[in-house]
């Protein structure tokens, strides 16, 4: 299709990319999850709970000041925990406003409401109903953002779900999901390894309907492959004594200082909800 | 399509968890009975194939990459049932641990996502496959077709309820608290790019995978056709079905759903496709005159068509359901829906005229496997 720059990256490498990237996030997760910070200390359940009722009033208030106060509070917690701002900043804060603020940029001129200015030469009058909405919508998405990268960043994955039993979800539920991030490595791997190969192997450009064909049929291949794969889990959880039943081990501790950051969760929630009403 | 937080209200977020609930416990407990032991790794691992498709970059006509969904495929190969699961677990770990996709939106994402993006799939794919030879490549078509709607309907969902929210939830001033825009604004600009981009992208995906897997790996697709008679020789029929056989099929329904949206432009009305008050109005009339050569249309409209124009109301009548108050919007709508329709309908025509007169190459097929 058309003229290929040979500066220009093609699907392959693309593809690629996209799983490099999703793996280095797991390993910088793992490697934040055991730095000594204070959400790295306290029991994941009373982190998931604490930080979902952080989310919740951040997702329902009608106040700036208090969507702006919780963002406060995040950008502390993060502190305290020794997450990096350059990290916050390059996934969450501009990665959110590259995405939401794209999509808020057009409301201060569509919404319909008091005009408060006009832009000069194109004559586009924009409302403080629109700024307002604009606002909230950016404002919010950041905020709710940079909570729930902070409970991934300072929790091992394999807590973040046993602490979801917490929330009464059915220990099969859970278990798929421990499985499937186990497992999701894996194929990523074998993903990764045959665009790689096939990229080794390739001398010229592909035509637009060989290269259709190739995603679709990696896309085949490795479905062949991860049904092999859950064969071969299976037969090894049944040598195992696997019987359908799902066991997990709970083997968490609540301790003062989970019990302080529970109640300190929990105030500030209420103080949200009751201020942003 | 992964909806963030912040862009829907907590109600709408309360309602769609629980509209999702149900689904979820239906999934569970029929793929439970269904698979039994098998369950956890066969989920589990599907699930993170589903978490891997969704990075694949995929070409589509005209140079562009889309990612596709996989909904359309994990419902052919797994059923409705198991891929509602599936789905939902790939989209709660990119919730959780990829932030891509919100928390408290996330019963939302599994519902348009997974849930109706699985039962649309698994119908249309079961309603065009019909009982065709799992080589047939009435089956890629039928694939490809049930993922390009599931995607579109998932999509829709997600318009609907994002369009919904100026009109429910603002502020004293009448600011909207969350998404800003009403549906008239939200349905074509996301539909545009589904219909066009990611629902290709979703066609490639799709067809291309029960292609490959026709020439590869039949027995992934018995699943969900059991009845469907297998091929004699693997690799043997296959080679002649396929995508490349549909190849002709595609490019003229690319065309049309491209062309469609250029009826906008094109003022004024075809001629012959008068109304009854077209005859009533003076500028109308004019305008008849006009394109007909200088010759006047009759004085009132022809009795005939006065009488008829009463019997069939359409169900789009000028193009626009009548819920749909944006001409544009319902003018992209109906040329997806006709688009459908006629794509169903040749279908089915090519169904018939197989049944009444079987064709040499199915007569033939059919002698390969006695």
């Amino acid at each position: 299709m058309g003229a290929k720059h040979s500066g220009k990256r093609g699907f392959l490498e693309r593809t690629t990319s996209s799983f490099v990237d999703a793996m280095e996030h797991a390993f910088y997760a793992e490697r934040t999850a055991r730095v000594d910070g204070l959400l790295q200390r306290i029991d994941p359940r009373v982190k998931l709970v604490g930080i979902l009722a952080l989310v919740v009033p951040a997702a329902a208030s009608h106040s700036f000041a208090v969507i702006l106060g919780l963002f406060a509070i995040a950008v502390v917690l993060a502190a305290l925990s020794h997450v990096s701002f350059g990290v916050l900043l390059k996934r969450v804060w501009i990665a959110v406003l590259l995405f939401t603020g794209v999509i808020a940029l057009p409301a201060p001129f569509v919404t319909p409401g008091k005009v408060v200015y006009h832009l000069p030469w194109l004559g586009w009058s924009v409302t403080a109903q629109g700024l307002t909405s604009a606002g909230y919508l950016v404002l919010r998405v950041e905020t709710a953002a940079t909570l729930c990268v902070l409970l991934v960043l300072t929790t091992p994955w394999t807590h973040v779900l046993k602490a979801l039993r917490v929330l009464r979800v059915p220990a099969v539920l859970v278990t798929i999901l421990g499985m499937t991030y186990r497992y999701l490595f894996l194929v990523l791997q074998s993903a990764h390894d045959m665009f790689e190969s096939r990229r080794s192997r390739m001398i010229g450009e592909l035509t637009a309907s060989e290269r259709r064909r190739v995603a679709a049929s990696s896309a085949g291949v490795l479905m062949s492959k991860t049904f092999d794969l859950s064969n071969d889990v299976y037969e090894a959880m049944l040598s195992r004594g696997y019987r359908g039943e799902v066991a997990i081990l709970d083997e968490f501790r609540i301790g003062r200082l989970d019990w302080a950051m529970l109640s300190a969760f929990a105030l500030v929630s209420i103080a949200a909800f009751w201020l942003g009403r | 399509m992964h909806i963030p937080d912040g862009y829907l209200s907590p109600a709408t977020c309360a309602a769609l968890y629980g509209t999702a609930a149900p689904f979820w416990y239906v999934a569970l407990r029929k793929t439970r009975k269904l698979l039994f032991t098998r369950l956890v790794p066969l989920i589990s691992v599907f699930a993170a194939f589903s978490f891997v498709i969704m990075m694949f970059n995929v070409p589509i006509p005209g140079g562009t990459t889309a990612h596709p969904l996989g909904v359309g495929i994990a419902s052919i190969v797994l059923g409705p049932w198991a891929s509602i699961l599936a789905l939902s677990t790939a989209l709660f770990i990119q919730a959780f641990f990829f932030g891509d996709g919100g928390v408290t939106t996330l019963g939302a994402n599994c519902f348009n996502m997974a849930i109706v993006g699985s039962l649309v799939a698994w119908l249309v794919y079961r309603a065009v496959a019909g009982r065709s030879a799992i080589t047939s490549s009435r089956r890629v078509v039928a694939a490809a077709l049930g993922g390009y709607l599931a995607i579109n309907c998932a999509a829709l969902c997600a318009a609907v309820e994002l369009g919904l929210q100026p009109h429910f939830f603002k502020s004293a001033t009448g600011a909207p608290l969350y998404a800003p825009y009403p549906l008239g604004i939200t349905v074509p600009a996301i539909m545009i790019g589904h219909l066009t981009f990611a629902g290709l992208a979703e066609l490639v995906v799709t067809g291309g995978i029960v292609a490959y897997l026709q020439r590869a790996n039949p027995a992934l697709l018995r699943f969900t056709a059991p009845g469907a008679p297998m091929p004699h020789d693997e690799g043997q029929p296959a080679a002649t079905s396929g995508w490349r056989a549909t190849k002709p099929l595609w490019t003229a329904v690319g065309l049309l759903m491209i062309l469609a949206p250029l009826g906008l432009l094109a003022a004024g009305k075809a001629w012959g496709e008068w109304t009854v008050h077209d005859f009533s109005n003076a500028a109308a009339r004019q305008k008849i005159a006009q394109v007909s050569r200088n010759v006047a249309p009759p004085a009132a409209a022809p009795s005939g068509l006065e009488r008829l124009a009463t019997v069939w109301t359409a169900p789009f009548p000028d193009y626009s359901p009548s819920f749909v108050h944006s001409a544009a919007l319902g003018y992209i709508l109906s040329a997806m829906f006709g688009i459908g329709a006629i794509i169903l309908l040749s279908i089915l025509g090519d169904w018939i005229a197989h049944k009444v007169r079987p064709g040499p190459s199915r007569a033939s097929a059919r002698t390969e496997e006695t």
